[in-house]
Order: structure tokens, then sequence, then C-alpha cells
């Protein structure tokens, strides 16, 4: 119930922000059209990105090979796996930070890395980035890192990217720490507020690199929720890489699994339906912690 | 630490472990025991008597995975019922995950030819980034005089204070002590001709055409350049410099940019301002022991060092200014994600800046020399 009441508020307080939003001069320009928030996005269905044959390497070394799955549109999407499987790696070559050895990735039929580097620039503009360990900006105070996007990319004015600030830290429940710099917060505090700047332009994709990393489990659980709850609000597609079980069944609606034995994906679908329907002993094991006979009692 | 085998008898070996097997005392060979295993085709089994074993630690388990290796390789059954119950769980727990064959590095020979080539890949690697780098550098100002760099102005203001007036206190010191040193040193010899007058010759001219800029650049070498390597290390190191890039930011014009502009513009009044301690440091040495007064020191130095010196030295210290904020820079962003690789950057800035100072100061000498001026 209380939750229910959050995502009015906070749709509520999306809607009204966007009513005040100056229009964006970029678009006189030519470059890409700002997206006003739409709720009726969650709405569309089939495949929003799409991952082709793609083969990653460091070097000599094969970390993943031959990954090809879809996502989408309004998915949380998880990408499972053991440590050192390369999940992280996967995310970077989805958001841009690392280049495939082969294949591609698909947004919206376009492809991220055969298109030219202003293209892709315009592309990663649509993304919003949750880091495994926060990456705000150190010299920067809570309010500078997330006011940082919107003053390079929308042409509001001081006033009205002061407000946008406070708002996008009160989501995440962060109001009145605008000021504060991120040496000055706890772990948890430094996720949430990397959160609100990875929402700072309401982006149409999220990524999320283990948010619930080195959380304890009443912040994580938290962390789900407010992903949960931006995820519906601003109607985006989400793609967490994690291995924390709570939070892949919490959250989680389409997952793959990374095997680093075969290096490629060994299973793919709902998190709960492979727990239950599965007859890999691999994803059973990852599943259930390895009580594969808790599962059968 | 004693072993013995008992058999095969019906395809079972028996291996008797007794005694303290502890870290610190010798472990049996394991030729012996690869010899038991090997020599004898009909072994299918292997079985433990542990009761004779009195103490055991990691010493005993370091010894069993051999055991347990050499059965798995010759398909031999390791029956582990007579092992301590403890010894037995942590020897599953060593053997639970199989090794990763492609997993290890593998240590390539390193013959002459070998380091002679990898030193030739590295070298042209390392080339190809500083070219990269530039060119970065260059495009970055590009769209700076387009008005179109994406950096924040507090930054450059901040960068600007850091390595300006916060650098006075030691270009001050040091600055003042190279214009002692030089006319102490000068001092001695000019005596000897009674030319003690010549002193703020040599000072000013020194210090305003190459010292002043090359002390000045040194300091912001081992002062700015390092901090600039550790400030963008760390910053790769906490996925800062990623969460830039996502975000369609050029590193090169939000972290270089403001960087290299504040050295450039603060480098010639650093310059400036050292050429002033040091000619300040050589009138101490000439009026406090050579019997110069302040006025005479002042008209020799006006009349000895020209314009053109201090042109010289302006520009060596704008190229000084560069080169300094190129190193910092440039070792920052090819830091790797470790926080030695942050000290390994900061240390290497400092070195090719001031490599790079020396050498650029050679080469603007030979020029002045070859122009006339």
């Amino acid at each position: 119930m209380q939750r229910d009441r959050h995502l009015i508020y906070v749709s509520e307080i999306l809607q009204l922000v966007e009513v005040k939003k100056h229009p964006d001069p970029l678009n006189e320009s030519g470059e890409k059209p700002k997206k006003m928030f739409n709720p009726k996005q969650t709405t569309k269905t089939g495949p929003f990105i799409a991952v082709r044959d793609l083969t990653m390497a460091y070097g000599n070394f094969v970390v993943m090979q031959d990954l090809n799955f879809t996502i989408n549109r309004g998915d949380i999407f998880i990408i499972m796996g053991g440590s050192g499987c390369g999940k992280s790696t996967l995310m970077k070559v989805m958001v841009g930070l690392k280049r495939p050895e082969k294949g591609q990735v698909f947004y919206k039929d376009l492809s991220f890395w055969e298109a030219d580097a202003s293209l892709r620039k315009n592309l990663m503009k649509d993304f919003g980035i949750l880091y495994q360990y926060s990456a705000l900006w150190s010299s920067m105070t809570l309010a500078e890192n997330v006011a940082f996007p919107l003053e390079e990319y929308t042409a509001l004015g001081h006033h009205e990217i002061r407000e946008l600030v406070s708002l996008k830290l009160a989501m995440v429940g962060l109001a009145g720490f605008e000021e504060f710099y991120p040496s000055e917060i706890s772990g948890g505090m430094r996720k949430r507020a990397a959160l609100a700047r990875a929402i700072a332009l309401d982006p149409d994709i999220l990524f999320f690199d283990e948010p619930s990393a080195g959380l304890d489990p009443v912040s994580a659980k938290r962390l789900d929720n407010l992903i949960l709850e931006l995820k519906d609000s601003l109607g985006a597609t989400v793609v967490v890489v994690s291995h924390e079980l709570a939070s892949i069944f919490a959250i989680g609606n389409n997952a793959v699994f990374l095997d680093s034995e075969t290096r490629t994906i060994i299973a793919q679908g709902n998190p709960r339906e492979l727990l239950e329907h599965s007859q890999d002993p691999k994803i059973l094991n990852f599943l259930t912690r390895g009580d594969t006979e808790g599962l059968k009692s | 630490m004693q072993m013995s085998f008992n058999g095969p008898a019906d395809g079972v070996l028996l291996i008797r472990l007794s005694g303290t097997w502890r870290i610190g005392e010798t472990l049996p060979s394991d030729t012996e025991i690869q010899r038991q295993l090997t020599s004898k085709t009909d072994i299918q089994k292997v079985v433990f008597d542990t009761k004779n074993l009195t103490n055991w630690d990691s010493s005993l388990l370091i010894f069993l995975k051999k055991i347990h290796t050499l059965c798995s390789e010759n398909k031999i059954f390791l029956d582990q019922d007579g092992l301590p119950l403890g010894a037995k769980r942590l020897l599953d727990l060593a053997t639970a995950v199989p090794e990763t064959k492609d997993a290890n590095k593998v240590k390539e020979e390193e013959t002459f030819l070998f380091l002679v080539g990898a030193e030739t890949i590295d070298f042209f690697r390392s080339a190809r980034e500083m070219t990269a780098f530039i060119g970065g550098v260059f495009l970055a100002f590009v769209n700076f005089f387009k008005g179109k760099a994406q950096y924040r102005r507090s930054d450059l203001t901040l960068t600007i204070q850091e390595c300006g007036a916060q650098a006075l206190p030691i270009v001050s010191l040091i600055s003042l002590l190279v214009g002692l040193i030089l006319a102490f040193i000068g001092s001695i010899q000019l005596k000897m001709f009674g030319a003690q007058i010549y002193i703020a010759n040599l000072v000013g001219i020194a210090m305003v055409r190459v010292m002043g800029a090359v002390m000045a650049g040194v300091i912001m070498a081992g002062r700015t350049g390092a901090a600039f390597a550790a400030q963008i290390g760390t910053m790769e190191v906490n996925e800062e410099i990623d969460a830039l890039k996502t975000l369609g930011i050029s590193p090169m014009e939000f972290l270089v940019l403001p960087r290299l502009l504040a050295l450039v513009l603060m480098m010639p009044l650093l310059c400036l301002y050292a050429d002033l301690m040091g000619i300040l440091g050589g009138a101490i040495v000439a009026v406090g022991i050579m019997d110069l007064n302040f006025s005479q020191y002042y008209i020799q130095t006006k009349g000895a060092v020209s314009l053109s010196d201090l042109w010289i030295g302006l520009f060596h210290s704008t190229v000084f200014g560069i080169l300094v904020a190129l190193a910092g820079c440039l070792r920052g962003m090819q830091c790797g994600r470790s926080a030695s690789d942050v000290g390994n950057a900061a240390t290497s800035a400092v070195v090719t800046a001031i490599v790079s100072i020396v050498v650029a100061t050679a080469i603007i000498t030979v020029m002045c020399n070859v122009i006339g001026i």
C-alpha cells in the first residue's frame, strides 16, 4: 500500500517536472530530440535490445563467446553467473566502454558498434548507469553530480536544475544531502546518490552493475524496491548485473546465466521459472546456493 | 612424519601415515609415491591408515592433494575413509573446483630476442598511445576554440588556483636558493679577477633566460604533474572516467583541457616570479658578502638582462607547462585499476615531465644559438 502511494507520488512529481521543462534547443539544431516522460512507453513490447553472436576477450583470453539474447522494453533483465564469469565485461560492451571481439549489440534495430561516434554518443545519452563502486565524481558534491548531466544535455536554468536535483535526491531518500561530497557519506548512500545521477536525464535504459554489492540486507532490499519503483515510474528498461539471489528473484523478470566453463549462455528465462524448471545442475546450484536437496524437499 | 606402503593386495594400496605432520618438516618425496602408484599396474584403489597420526596441519593436506592428483591422472580410486574427518573435508574443499587449465598465465621463455621484441612492441604501443593522446588533446583544443568543449569553468579556476597561487611558497624558496647558489659559485671565480660586479649579470641572465623556467618546471612536475596523474588515475580506478564516457563527455575535454589550460596560463607567471626571486637571492649574496649595494646590483642586472632573454624564458616556461600537464594527464589516463597503479602513474608522470623538460631545454637552447638570440 505504502509502495503504491510512493509510486503515485513519484509519477505525479515527474509529470509536474516535465511540464515545467523548457523546450530543448538541441531539437532545433537537428540533434537527438529530448524525449519526454511518457507512461505509455511501458505498454510497448517486443525486442528492444538484442545481442547477436557476441564474443568478448581480454587479449587472447576469450571471456565469453557467441552470446545471443534479446531484452524486451520494460524488462528487468538480469545478467547472472558466478564471480569472474564476465558479467561486468558484458555490461561494459553493452554500454560502449569495451569493444567486442565479434558480434553486435542492437538498440532499437540500430547496431551500437557499427554506428558512427556521434550516433553512438547520442545513443549513450539514453543510458543511465549505476556502477559497481558508484563512480560518483569525487570532486563534486552530490547535487553537482546529479546536476552535471542536466547541465550538459538540457537547457534548463540554474533554479530548475536545482529543483530537479533535489527531487532526484529525494526520490532516492537523500533529501538534505545535496552539499555532501561522496567521501562524506556511507557506501549505501553513495549507491543511492549514483542512482539519482543515473536517472537524472530520465533514461530509456538503466544499467546496474551489482547494485546490492557491499550493502547490508536492509539497504539492498531498499535499493531493489527503488529499482522497481523507478522502472515503473520512468517506464525504463533495466539491465542488472548481479549474483545476489535475493535481488535476482525480487526484481528480475528475465535473465541469462553466463557459465565460465563453457564461456557462453547456458540458460535464459525468468529466474523463478529457471529455478522451478531447469534441470541443469549448474543453474540449480547457483539459484539454490548449492542446496539443491532443499529445493527437492 | 612417517609414511609406509602396504600392498598392493587385491588391487588395493594401503598408505600408513603416522607421527606429526606439520609445516616446517620435510614432506616425503614425491618420486616414492609416484613410483608406488605407477610402477604397479594392478592398483585399483588407494586407502589410508592414520591410526598413529598424532598431529597434522596443512602440511598433510599438501601431501594428500599430490596423491589425489596422481590418483586422478592414473584413474585410481582414492578412498578417503581412513583419513581424519577434518583432513577429509579440507581435501574435498581443495579439490572441489577443478583447475582452470588456461587461466594460468603461461610464462614465456625470456630469451634475448624475446626481450628485444617485447620492448620494441611496448615502445610502439606506447608511442601509439602517446600520439592518440596528443591527437585527442588537439581535438579538445579545437573544440575549446570553437566554444564547444565540455568542461566546468569552476574546475579550471580551481586548477589555476592550485597550480598558481598555491605553488608560490615552494617556488619562492627554491628560486631564492638557486639564485643564492649561482651567486656563491660565481662569486668565487669572479673575485679572482676583481669582477664581483658581474655576479649580477651571471645571476640575472641565467635566471631570466633559463633557470627560472627550469626550476618552476621541475617544481610543477613534482608538485602538479604528479597530482594530475594521481587525481586522474584515482578517477580511473573508481570508474569515474567510465561514468564520464558513458555520459558522452570526452575525458580529454573534461579532465585534460582545464589542467593543460591552467598550467599554460600559470607557468609564465610562475617563471617571472621565480626569476625575481632568483635575482633577489643573488642580490642577498652580492650585498651580504661581496660589498656591493642594492642599487649597483639593480643597475647592473638591468643593463645585462635583455628583453629577448625574458621572452626566451617565458617561451621555455610555456613549453614546460604544456609538457608537465601532458605528462601528468597522459600517465593518469594510462593508469590501471589498482592502488599501486596510481602510485606508478604519479612516479611515471614526474619522470616523464622532468626528462621532457631537460630535452626541451636542450633543444630550445640549441635553436636559440642557431638563430643567434
